[in-house]
């Protein structure tokens, strides 16, 4: 550096390739130090702390119990999700709605949903027996019931569980849907109609695929926080991944590493849907950017060319 | 007012488009204040007139974009937006709205292309879907259109990808694909750069030459003189002066046409 510093300025010619010298920061060495001796600190205890009981996560991780609970908890998640967002999609388009009763029904579903906490939602279907014991199906105070059953025989806990989770989500998915409907320009809606499509096919064909862009991304969100919020559900004795965990250190005593256990799952099934979420945005970018951005895989590729690239510029430039 | 002037080729007289008496408010702003026209088969009009007239308004109101508060737009002696029972007017249902709407091509100011489609599904995406043309027809159809707007080497862009100009041209063939009986051009040159305007209106001369029904809201007056078969002044809501282009454009007879005239020209 200081070589260059002192050569005289003479201006670069006008066939060499501009080189950007990025300027050094000696204060970011200091962050580097901190950030290192603080992981290191953290890897020192999870190699030498007896408690964490290592032998014992590695007992339980594969053990058919485990598995199940998580195979519950992935099944909540997907079908909580899924009624959760076709919901939210139905109430977000009645929101939107000009026919006042639709708008201000899913107004006040929004209200009443996202206004309780979920766990007491949960805990609420749960306990439904004790406010309803017979479950009737019917046209309310008029008609004959058209079906009837004991609740506790229809609200079992996964029921009670799913209830709890796809009725919160659905509130939740409806106000992103919304906005997402919402950030579509009036000119595509006025286009599409001026073309003598129905307000239906707008909707599907023309607006929703827009919104997409906008919807995708806090929906993944929720997927990873409906995931987690499904650990809520062991209060039910549903058994899901952690209340399965609390069974076996129940009779074990083993907590930490059986907690150790569940979060490791639940930090691996986080991990692939952030990749799952990547290329699902990545697919409804289409048409957003000119264009679209690389895959991981295309930047290793990339990378990778490029760095052969300067190699064999190395070495043809040693042989001579 | 003067009346209404014919070209040649309009002279037999087949109404396409008549609208009587159109009023719209927005609030208390009355935007239009009764405006009537005649469009004849064949014919190009060109609606002109300072920002905030009701040109555009007055666009809309005839497919029924902007509902309208008094009068009425018939297409084809068929009552539009509205169906007629004893003396009041009830709104249609959406299923035949969207069929009148089919009839009437739009072309937007700011093209409004689909942006998650390509061209070509831009283009095929109404006669497929609306009309049940079958795909490869819709598609072949398309490629002509694009053809004629000089843009069949673009079919699989993204409208994002395209200068304002193609965009535009590429608009005109959505428009033009569900074969309207006739075309709405919202200011289609307002929003784009000075050099690309050019490309636009040659393409509209062109669609003007093969005897499209066409009604031009547009500040292009070069293109008004050269090409529209009537002109119409419109000001504060209503129609000061309409006829000839050389009439209006030329000698125009009212002192606000004289006014705006010799601001733009």
């Amino acid at each position: 550096m200081n070589a260059t510093a002192t050569e005289p300025t003479t201006p670069p010619r006008e066939q060499d390739e501009i080189r950007v010298a990025h300027r050094s920061h000696p204060a970011w060495w200091l962050v580097v130090a901190f950030v290192a001796l603080c992981v290191a600190g953290i890897v020192k205890m999870l190699f030498t702390n007896p408690n964490l009981q290592w032998d014992v996560v590695g007992e339980y991780f594969f053990t058919q119990r485990i598995l199940k609970g998580l195979l519950v908890t992935l099944e909540l998640t997907v079908l909580a999700m899924v009624s959760g967002i076709l919901l939210g999609v139905l109430t977000a388009v009645m929101r939107l709605s000009p026919i006042k009763i639709l708008s201000s029904t899913a107004w006040a579903y929004t209200w009443f949903f996202r206004g309780t906490p979920l766990l007491v939602q949960i805990i609420f279907w749960y306990n439904l027996a004790a406010l309803f014991p017979k479950i009737e199906i019917g046209i309310p105070l008029l008609g004959p019931t058209l079906w009837s059953g004991d609740s506790n025989a229809v609200i079992t806990p996964f029921v009670a569980a799913l209830l709890g989770l796809a009725l919160n989500e659905g509130a939740y998915m409806s106000e992103i849907v919304r906005g997402g409907i919402v950030s579509v320009d009036q000119g595509q809606h006025e286009a599409a109609v001026a073309l003598g499509m129905r307000s239906r096919r707008v909707m599907r064909r023309i607006v929703l695929p827009q919104a997409m862009r906008v919807i995708v991304p806090p929906t993944g969100n929720q997927v990873i926080g409906m995931l987690k919020s499904t650990a809520l559900v062991s209060v039910t004795s549903t058994s899901e991944l952690l209340y399965t965990s609390q069974q076996i250190y129940n009779q074990t005593f083993q907590t930490i590493p059986l907690l150790i256990v569940a979060s490791i799952w639940y930090l691996i099934v986080t991990s692939v849907l952030s990749v799952i979420q990547y290329y699902i945005e990545r697919h409804y970018a289409r048409g957003g950017r000119r264009e679209l951005p690389l895959t991981p895989w295309q930047r290793v590729r990339r990378s990778v060319g490029s760095l052969q690239g300067r190699l064999q510029a190395v070495g043809e430039g040693s042989k001579r | 007012m003067t009346t209404v002037a014919k070209e040649e080729n309009t002279q037999q007289g087949e109404v396409v488009l008549r609208a009587t008496g159109i009023r719209k408010r927005f609030g208390a702003l009355e935007v239009l204040c009764g405006v009537d026209l005649t469009v004849l088969r064949g014919e190009v009009m060109c609606i002109i007139g300072p920002s905030g007239s009701g040109k555009s308004t007055l666009l809309r109101s005839l497919n029924h974009l902007e509902e309208i508060d008094g009068g009425r737009v018939e297409l084809d002696g068929e009552l539009v937006g509205y169906r007629q029972r004893g003396h009041k007017y009830v709104t249609l249902p959406e299923k035949d709205l969207a069929k009148q709407r089919a009839r009437i091509g739009m072309v937007f100011q700011s093209f409004n292309l689909f942006p998650h489609m390509t061209v070509l599904q831009n283009i095929v995406e109404s006669p497929v879907g609306v009309l049940k043309v079958p795909a490869s027809e819709a598609r072949a159809t398309a490629m002509q259109l694009l053809e004629r707007v000089g843009l069949d080497s673009k079919a699989d862009c993204y409208p994002r990808q395209l200068s304002g100009g193609q965009q535009q041209r590429v608009a005109i063939a959505r428009a033009l694909a569900m074969k309207p009986r006739l075309m709405l051009f919202d200011e289609p040159t307002s929003a784009l750069d000075p050099e690309l305007v050019g490309e636009v209106l040659d393409v509209m001369k062109d669609l003007a030459r093969d005897g499209l029904t066409m009604v031009v809201v547009t500040h292009e007056m070069g293109f008004a003189k050269e090409v529209a078969d009537s002109v119409l002044f419109m000001d504060g809501g209503v129609v000061v002066e309409r006829g000839h282009p050389q009439d209006v454009l030329v000698n125009p007879q009212m002192p606000r046409t004289q006014d705006f005239l010799s601001k733009v020209l």
